[in-house]
């Protein structure tokens, strides 16, 4: 019998395993885990689940992986691959043999530059584990100190404050949300944060980091220095690709994949947090997603790919992040657009769409209260992919509905 | 007896749309399809009880606005993951002009 292994249990290998049986894979699934819980979704962990102290929402529950033939490994690490002899050998010794290997090692935490050694008010957040530890201190009369003005950071600073801890958020660039959000939407955020009571000091370059019994400090190189109960680090992720690099796969900020998620070793693919890929809308540009979205997205085509589809690629990068009652979401790559167009919603939410060059739409950012934006953001993703040249002023005017722009 | 409630005109639903409708506590979703039909499913999404009426109606398929995930609001049919539980779907009547769901 056919044996796919698939090491990550995270949203994407476990996405991928269901998606084999979907695909009527009659053959042997293993998914193997270092966490103790069953895979479980990410994004509640800086958000409800910091919130109401849930237990882990599972992507599936036990049952479905039994109904479904799918073994999980749970609490248990793979040490190496024999690409060659084609065999995963395990954290507890036993070596299992496989057919065809998935890796979705998915990514962590990028550690504070130079700090080292266990501390217990100096956290990242990236597991249920994190988030567990980090809720103890996010109480009314705390503090809390957050390194890094991205979407960890800012979902955790806006739950922070629900909770009634007081917040300061450090980051060294001169705004915060850089890496792919558009000055105008940045703003809004920033003010809504400040509004809630949250300290914002962005250009601030950090000295070091230290803590004691009682507290955590943060010393800034203009000689400031802010004490905290805890602080968290949000400074991005590196992906999981020492497995992949010690069983000689090809690297390339994440491990390499062809359009297909297969890595540079036969009978091994890739998907998820860990990989770069080419994106066939964007020239073949290599990126590497650490999202949501991309997870399940990769997780269905690992699992068609796997089974002999052939097929590439064609989803966009599609982010969201939920800060008190606003969402933004961002559908496509920005970079390199020549304009912007504006438009203007109900109740304060705007989409900023970027064009090319030519007037090819390659990308939308939008925020608003709610889900305002959602649909419009999906509709634009699809005016993406469909490769349309949309009217400037049709965009701005938002009387005129984008499903009628798709249609042209 | 099945209990009509009005919902609205025929013309406040564009077609291949959807909107919300709130009745007595329950929200609900009511959608007009690309051939000019009416149907009505709960409001919230099976996932993460999230408004469907502000996601995207494509045929017969209405996406939730947060995580993509599918129904068919015809039969109220989970399309795959994230989604997994079928929407509950309710009898849609016109009448002069104007929607009723059945309770």
């Amino acid at each position: 019998m056919s044996h796919i292994v698939i090491i990550g249990a995270g949203e994407c290998g476990a996405r991928a395993a269901f998606a084999l049986r979907e695909k009527q894979f009659d053959g042997q699934i293993t998914l193997v885990g270092a966490e103790q819980h069953l895979p479980y979704e990410r994004p509640p962990l800086s958000k409800e689940a910091l919130l109401h102290g849930h237990a882990p929402k599972l992507v599936s529950e036990a049952d479905r992986y039994t109904e479904a033939g799918i073994d999980v490994l749970t609490g248990m690490s793979a040490e190496s691959i024999d690409a060659a002899g084609k065999s995963v050998r395990l954290s507890n010794g036993n070596t299992l043999a496989y057919d065809q290997l998935l890796l979705t090692t998915g990514a962590r935490p990028r550690p504070f530059p130079g700090l080292s050694g266990n501390h217990h008010r100096i956290l990242t957040l990236r597991t249920h584990g994190d988030a567990v530890e980090i809720r103890h201190a996010l109480q009314p009369g705390k503090h809390l100190a957050v390194i890094g003005g991205g979407f960890i950071g800012l979902e955790l600073a806006a739950t922070a404050r629900k909770l009634g801890a007081d917040v300061t958020l450090v980051e060294g660039l001169p705004r915060i949300l850089t890496r792919g959000v558009p000055e105008a939407i940045a703003a809004v955020v920033a003010e809504r944060h400040r509004a809630e009571g949250v300290e914002i000091l962005c250009g601030a370059k950090i000295k070091g980091l230290s803590e004691d019994r009682d507290n955590a400090r943060l010393l800034l190189e203009d000689g400031r220095t802010i004490a905290a109960d805890l602080i968290v680090v949000g400074i991005g992720a590196v992906p999981n690709i020492e497995l992949a690099r010690d069983a000689g796969l090809l690297i390339d900020n994440g491990i390499a994949v062809d359009g297909h998620l297969r890595t540079s070793a036969p009978d091994i693919f890739a998907a998820g947090d860990c990989c770069s890929f080419p994106l066939a809308h964007y020239g073949g540009r290599r990126l590497r997603l650490e999202a949501w979205r991309n997870a399940q997205d990769q997780g269905n085509l690992a699992a068609a790919n796997l089974l002999g589809a052939g097929e590439a690629m064609s989803s966009l990068p599609w982010f969201w992040s939920d800060q008190y009652d606003l969402t933004l979401q961002i559908a496509g790559l920005a970079e390199g657009a020549s304009q912007t167009v504006r438009r203007d919603m109900a109740d304060g939410a705007f989409i900023l769409f970027h064009l090319d060059a030519d007037g090819g739409l390659i990308a939308a950012s939008g925020i608003g209260k709610g889900n305002a934006i959602a649909r419009d953001i999906r509709l634009a993703e699809m005016i993406i992919a469909a490769g349309v040249r949309p009217d400037p002023a049709a965009l701005a005017a938002p009387a005129m509905k984008l499903k009628s722009l798709l249609a042209a | 007896m099945s209990n009509w409630v009005e919902v609205c005109a025929t013309d406040d639903i564009d077609e291949e749309d959807v909107i919300r409708f709130d009745h007595e506590g329950r929200t609900f979703a009511v959608y007009r399809s690309p051939d000019d039909k009416f149907f009505a499913t709960d409001g919230l999404c099976t996932h993460e009880k999230i408004h469907l009426a502000d996601g995207l109606v494509m045929d017969d398929i209405i996406e939730c606005p947060k995580h993509n995930g599918r129904f068919s609001y015809m039969t109220g049919e989970a399309k795959g993951a994230p989604v997994c539980v079928d929407l509950k779907t309710y009898p849609v009547k016109v009448e002069a002009g104007t929607v009723f769901i059945s309770l």
